[in-house]
């Protein structure tokens, strides 16, 4: 990656050089990345979505820093105290400080998100990227394999697996990944189709370039934008599902300050204690939310056209 | 149709065996129940330092000669269902696909049409071309940047040490078929195939990129085989010509004695539907017809539909690519036609 660098420097000692020649219109010297990330800071709803997940993240990160109080603490004389005073977002049934819950609950949302989508991209692009290339039966054992993953509802085929393996941070972040892959191996195989017949791929074979080089070196990263954008999408989908879980009971620990669990919590006190549940809900919203413009933000970036 | 004198293959007269000898090559693409039959018999061959033209319009058969060659065919649905290809004495058809794998780029390379989309676009020029060196070579990646700055000197890149880290879109069209030539010379191989190089740039480049190839074909003392439908880009560089049609050769001739005289009808057509000055005001000749479908090619010569002096054995038998001679018996080297009224289109 070391010759983009050069690239984004903007005018280098190239320009006059290459000018002086005359045989060569001078061209700017603008390299793909930093075109993609002007078009990407020009628009306003992909940084809307950067600073969602910035801050997100930087939440998770600085998450005992900025809690007022322990999580897990609770505090029986205290219970169910409504927005404001010492505990600015109230306390839940057994005394716990919301805003608190909530703050370390973001650890577990990116940390999940992130990780099932992990998952997912590592088994889709593998299975994916045979598919594309290795065609004829590999092609359809793998491409069948995907629809049978397609019939199944993602969360019922979440709560099947963590029925196998027990309830965790660990095999909900496998049972999500698990039934994702299938898309972004279909979305990659069909790239792969497409790119595979480019002449620069017949070229490279044309030059001795062994199979794998090819893969790796020509078609993936040709491959691999759309499936990127669509895994960043995506991460605020498997966030909504890893908090579907927990609020079914089949996710994280119960005790665990996780936003499923809080709005799970706040269930019963619905039209009641509308707080319990309302605040989880909107990080929820606003964190699935940053994902998707972000993105979308991407998708734009990359290519222009497809807007 | 092993007789034919442009592929004589132990018995050359100097005794040399010629770099590449293709003999009676078919290729074929099976999709479900059709058949194309794309090479119906092709016979070729080049020496080292010798540069073929293999001329013919779209569908001839002239690029999937090449990639037999090359050994890319799409398989499947391609399939190479008869004749040999013969590389350095060696019968490459045979050979297993890894070490096939390894004549490319070292031994045998190829330049395409549209060098902007045969270089990958995610990859700086720098690394493609030094890309051949790491791959082949195992060079470091220090090393293999510094032979890229030499080989695109080498191809007259202006200041390839600053453009060496540019990408495919940040150059023009003829400066990128310069790096697809780079890439190509790279291990010096002994057999170019530049499948219409020149097509996709405008005249003055072309003759310029056309030259550049010339010259270090003479420097490397390559085998050159130009694939291209445009008789005028060839003219200067090549030594020997072949005339293709629906997968077949129809005429072989020394360069230039095919301008003179033709001994093909097809030939002749297209040599007259080239538009030239002192003829201004004419109206410009064009062969009738469309070419033949290759999943139904004619009974007997595939021109024959579109031939004007076609007759009935035209339409029963197919000609064989036989010698060309003078009217008295003279031979006349390196010509074949396959016409069964040669003589009358020659001399007539």
């Amino acid at each position: 990656m070391t010759e983009l660098v050069t690239g984004t420097g903007g005018p280098t000692a190239a320009d006059p050089a290459a000018g002086k020649q005359g045989a060569e219109p001078s061209i700017a010297k603008v390299s793909q990345w930093s075109d993609i990330r002007h078009r990407f800071f020009a628009n306003k709803l992909a940084v809307v979505g950067l600073a969602i997940i910035a801050l997100l993240i930087l939440t998770a990160i600085f998450a005992p820093l900025l809690a007022p109080h322990d999580p897990l603490q609770q505090d029986l004389n205290a219970t169910l105290q409504s927005p404001g005073g010492a505990h600015l977002l109230g306390t839940d049934a057994l005394g716990r400080d919301q805003l608190s819950r909530l703050i370390f609950g973001s650890r577990i949302a990116v940390i999940v998100g992130l990780a099932s989508i992990l998952v997912a991209l590592s088994i889709g692009i593998l299975l994916g990227a045979m598919a594309g290339y290795f065609g004829r039966w590999v092609d359809t054992v793998i491409m069948r394999t995907a629809d049978i993953f397609f019939a199944f509802p993602l969360l019922i085929g979440a709560i099947v697996i963590i029925l196998l393996m027990g309830r965790g941070v660990l095999p909900v972040v496998l049972s999500l990944g698990i039934f994702q892959w299938a898309t972004f191996a279909r979305l990659l195989r069909s790239q792969i189709l497409s790119v595979r017949e480019m002449d620069f791929v017949h070229a490279a074979q044309a030059l001795g370039a062994s199979r794998g080089r090819i893969i790796r070196k020509h078609i993936l990263p040709n491959s691999m934008t759309s499936v990127l954008v669509y895994g960043t999408s995506n991460v605020g989908i498997a966030i909504v599902a890893e908090a579907s879980l927990s609020y079914l009971g089949v996710g994280v620990d119960p005790e665990v300050a996780e936003w499923g669990n809080m709005i799970s919590a706040g269930r019963g006190f619905m039209g009641v204690k509308d707080f319990m549940w309302t605040y989880p809900s909107i990080a929820i919203v606003i964190t699935a939310l940053g994902f998707i413009l972000l993105g979308n933000g991407l998708r734009d970036a990359f290519d222009p056209k497809l807007r | 149709m092993t007789s034919l004198e442009m592929a004589p293959s132990n018995a050359e007269p100097d005794g040399a065996a010629p770099l590449l000898e293709v003999r009676d090559l078919h290729v074929e693409f099976k999709v479900r129940d059709s058949v194309t039959k794309a090479v119906n018999g092709v016979n070729y061959s080049v020496s080292a330092g010798e540069t073929l033209a293999v001329l013919g319009e779209s569908g001839s058969g002239k690029s999937v000669t090449a990639q037999a060659i090359m050994g890319i065919l799409d398989s499947p649905p391609g399939r190479i269902s008869k004749g040999e290809i013969f590389f350095q004495g060696q019968d490459i058809l045979s050979l297993p696909e890894s070490e096939r794998r390894k004549l490319r780029g070292a031994k045998m390379a190829m330049i395409f049409q549209d060098a902007l989309s045969s270089l990958n676009p995610v990859l700086s020029v720098g690394y493609q071309l030094g890309e051949m060196f790491r791959a082949h070579q195992g060079l470091s990646r220090k090393d293999a940047k510094a032979k890229a700055i030499e080989l695109m000197d080498r191809v007259r890149i202006p200041a390839a040490k600053e453009r060496v880290g540019d990408y495919p879109h940040q150059f023009s069209g003829g400066m990128r078929q310069r790096i697809m030539i780079a890439m190509a010379l790279a291990l010096e191989p002994d057999l170019i195939i530049a499948d219409e190089p020149t097509t996709a740039l405008d005249v003055t480049v072309q003759a310029q990129v056309m030259d550049l190839l010339a010259e270090l074909q003479r420097e490397y003392n390559m085998g050159l085989i130009l694939i291209t439908h445009d008789l005028g880009v060839v003219a200067d560089v090549a030594d020997k010509i072949a005339v293709m049609y629906a997968g077949r050769i129809v005429e072989t001739a020394p360069i230039h004695e095919l301008y003179k005289r033709p001994a093909h009808p097809y030939t002749r057509g297209l040599l007259d539907s080239i538009p030239r000055l002192d003829q201004k005001g004419h109206e410009l000749y064009a062969i009738k017809g469309l070419p033949p479908n290759l999943q139904q090619i004619p009974p007997g010569c595939a021109f024959n539909p579109r031939c004007n002096k076609a007759q009935d054995i035209c339409r029963t038998d197919v000609p064989p690519l036989v010698p060309v001679t003078e009217r008295d018996g003279a031979e006349l080297v390196g010509r074949g036609s396959a016409c069964h009224f040669w003589k009358e289109t020659i001399h007539g």
